[in-house]
């Protein structure tokens, strides 16, 4: 071993705040300093930009290519005049709410809640599967329901019978609140199962003893316990749901916009169509309700800290 | 039904509470062999029709045959498509696991004026600055850049995402591993650099592995950026190649795609698993596909 260097003996070492290894407030911004510059330039610059980039009149190809000029709020007056915006928005919120607020979270509940009381191999075998379309790659997920709902050779209509119900075109919004629904639960089950576990046996025992139902029983013992965790996970899937492109690869949006959720109409028309000012435009209102979204999250988490 | 029904007129307690157990019973087996159904019956696609002689879209029991994968190895494309999303996944992963431990260790052991704000705000920007919402800027920034059709440019961006949440999560680790350590290596005269190498990463090598698994997963099975950002099939990774097999006629080429399907599948399933057998299920701000 060398003898301890000069500038960082032990003379100057001990003082007590944490920084052990002698790093020093210079050398930990420099440690700092390259995730920051990273994140900087392409996490947060392209947030500021969609600011300016919303306020002009840009395009991917044309003389707005070149001179894009400054149009002010046009590009918002026109979205919050446009039928497809709010048509957009409209889906978006059918789409959230029903795959994320209901499904996700009603049917992880349900799992995790059932699963507390049958035997731990039917558990593991049931929370295998829900996981599995949790992990599969999504490329591969959208395709395998490609071809459950596939019309004539899909496996859904020969279970149920249905003949050839072509459920992409004729119940486009539903497939994909469906499919949205199978790919989530894993996460609204393991958070659920995770809170479940934390209710204290004996209460759920004396409350069985005064003759109290289930419900009953869910009401007054259980959910007091896992009100906060309804919360937490409402607001992150809400959150990843409102975010989520997947959807694109079963219905591309169509058939006439009947499932174009906000992230579809902003692909569409921006980089499909090249108005990429427009699309800015949509692009910050859409990271505005995130912003209010994980704000609220964020608070939560900090008083739950506290 | 009726006989259970009967007797509950005439001794009321008991029997009303084997019908209550006997209906509970019911409910739970059904509801489970319901919820078994809607998650097994689209996976089962995923299972048969890989080693199916005539794959349909249908879910049916296979001619057995594994000539789906020699369909798959004589196709240089799918192979290389795979080959691009491990190099997508392996870059983004060193660049998140280098640039986020020294940052997280920097946090951890050095209390920056505005550190606990900058967390903060570090959490808030990667939950709310998603891939979806930044692609115009994102699509244009790389314009710009001249890194469109660049998988060098696709691990930026990616490794930019989810950095934040590498570095919330990375200093957890670093906040609890223990210190005494790096302060007799410093008495020793190591540098914080050598502490950091020799002795504080491999306290921290189950944090390490977690976040390198999981950042492997976010992208490799991650399609917009790779989507909007690369232009040439040749660059392109398996998530956006696959929905370019398609035979003469149209049709989706389902003996290449079951078979490529599964073996994009894979690795990500079996990581996932493995890291759960070793760690346990976490559950962190941001953690998700």
């Amino acid at each position: 071993m060398p003898a301890p260097a000069a500038g960082t003996g032990p003379s100057r070492a001990v003082v007590d705040d944490g920084d052990v290894a002698g790093l020093g407030k210079a050398r930990a911004m420099a440690f700092l300093a390259p995730a920051l510059l990273l994140i900087s330039l392409f996490l947060v610059f392209p947030a500021l930009w969609t600011l300016y980039l919303g306020l002009t009149n840009y395009r991917l190809s044309g003389s707005a290519a070149k001179n894009p000029q400054f149009v002010g709020v046009d590009n918002y007056i026109n979205a919050l005049s446009d039928d497809r915006f709010f048509n957009s928005l409209g889906l978006t919120l059918l789409f959230v709410f029903g795959s994320a607020v209901i499904g996700q979270s009603a049917l992880g509940f349900a799992i995790a809640w059932t699963m507390t009381r049958v035997r731990k191999s039917v558990r593991a075998v049931v929370e295998f599967f829900v996981l599995l379309a949790w992990i599969i790659p999504s490329s591969v997920t959208t395709f395998l329901w490609y071809a459950m709902l596939d019309r004539s050779n899909g496996t859904l209509n020969a279970m149920l019978s249905t003949g050839n119900t072509a459920w992409l075109l004729d119940y486009p919004l539903q497939s994909i609140i469906v499919f949205n629904t199978w790919v989530g639960t894993a996460f609204s089950m393991l958070l659920f199962s995770s809170a479940l576990a934390s209710v204290p046996p004996s209460q759920l025992e004396s409350a069985r003893m005064v003759g109290a139902g289930a419900w009953a029983q869910f009401r007054d013992v259980v959910f007091p316990h896992i009100r906060g965790h309804v919360l937490t996970n409402t607001l992150l899937i809400t959150l990843w749901t409102f975010n989520t492109f997947t959807p694109y690869l079963l219905t591309a949006g169509g058939p006439d916009d009947r499932s174009n959720i906000l992230p579809i109409f902003i692909y569409r028309l921006a980089l499909n169509d090249g108005a990429l000012g427009q699309g800015s435009a949509i692009s910050l209102i859409m990271i505005i309700i995130n912003l209010v979204i994980a704000t609220v999250y964020l608070r939560l988490l900090k008083e739950r800290k506290s | 039904m009726t006989a259970v029904q009967g007797s509950t007129s005439t001794t009321r307690p008991e029997s009303r509470q084997m019908l209550r157990h006997f209906l509970g019973l019911m409910g739970k087996s059904v509801f489970t062999a319901l919820v078994l159904a809607f998650f097994v019956i689209p996976v089962l696609w995923l299972v048969f029709a890989p080693f199916d002689a005539h794959p349909g879209l249908n879910v049916k029991l296979p001619e057995f045959t594994f000539n789906n994968f020699k369909v798959l190895l004589d196709n240089p494309t799918a192979i290389a498509s795979l080959g691009n999303s491990l190099i997508l996944a392996l870059g983004s992963m060193v660049v998140v696991l280098v640039l986020g431990s020294l940052a997280s260790y920097s946090l951890s052991r050095v209390k920056i004026p505005g550190r606990d704000l900058l967390l903060y705000t570090l959490l808030l920007l990667s939950s709310i600055i998603t891939g979806t919402a930044a692609m115009v800027p994102t699509f244009l920034l790389m314009v710009k850049l001249g890194l469109i059709d660049s998988q060098f440019g696709v691990i930026l961006v990616l490794s930019g995402g989810i950095l934040p949440t590498v570095i919330f999560i990375l200093k957890d680790f670093m906040d609890s591993t223990p210190k005494s350590y790096e302060e007799s290596a410093r008495l020793y005269g190591a540098k914080p650099l050598r502490i950091l190498w020799d002795v504080v990463i491999p306290l921290a090598r189950p944090g390490l592995a977690t976040i390198a698994v999981w950042a492997v997963v976010q992208v490799w099975g991650n399609f917009l950026v790779p989507y909007i950002l690369l232009r040439s099939p040749s660059k392109s990774p398996a998530a956006v190649v696959m929905y370019t097999f398609y035979t003469e006629g149209g049709q989706p080429n389902l003996a290449l795609i079951s078979a490529f399907s599964l073996l994009f599948s894979i690795p990500v399933v079996a990581m996932y698993f493995f890291v759960n057998r070793r760690y346990g299920f976490r559950f962190h701000g941001g953690i998700k596909s």
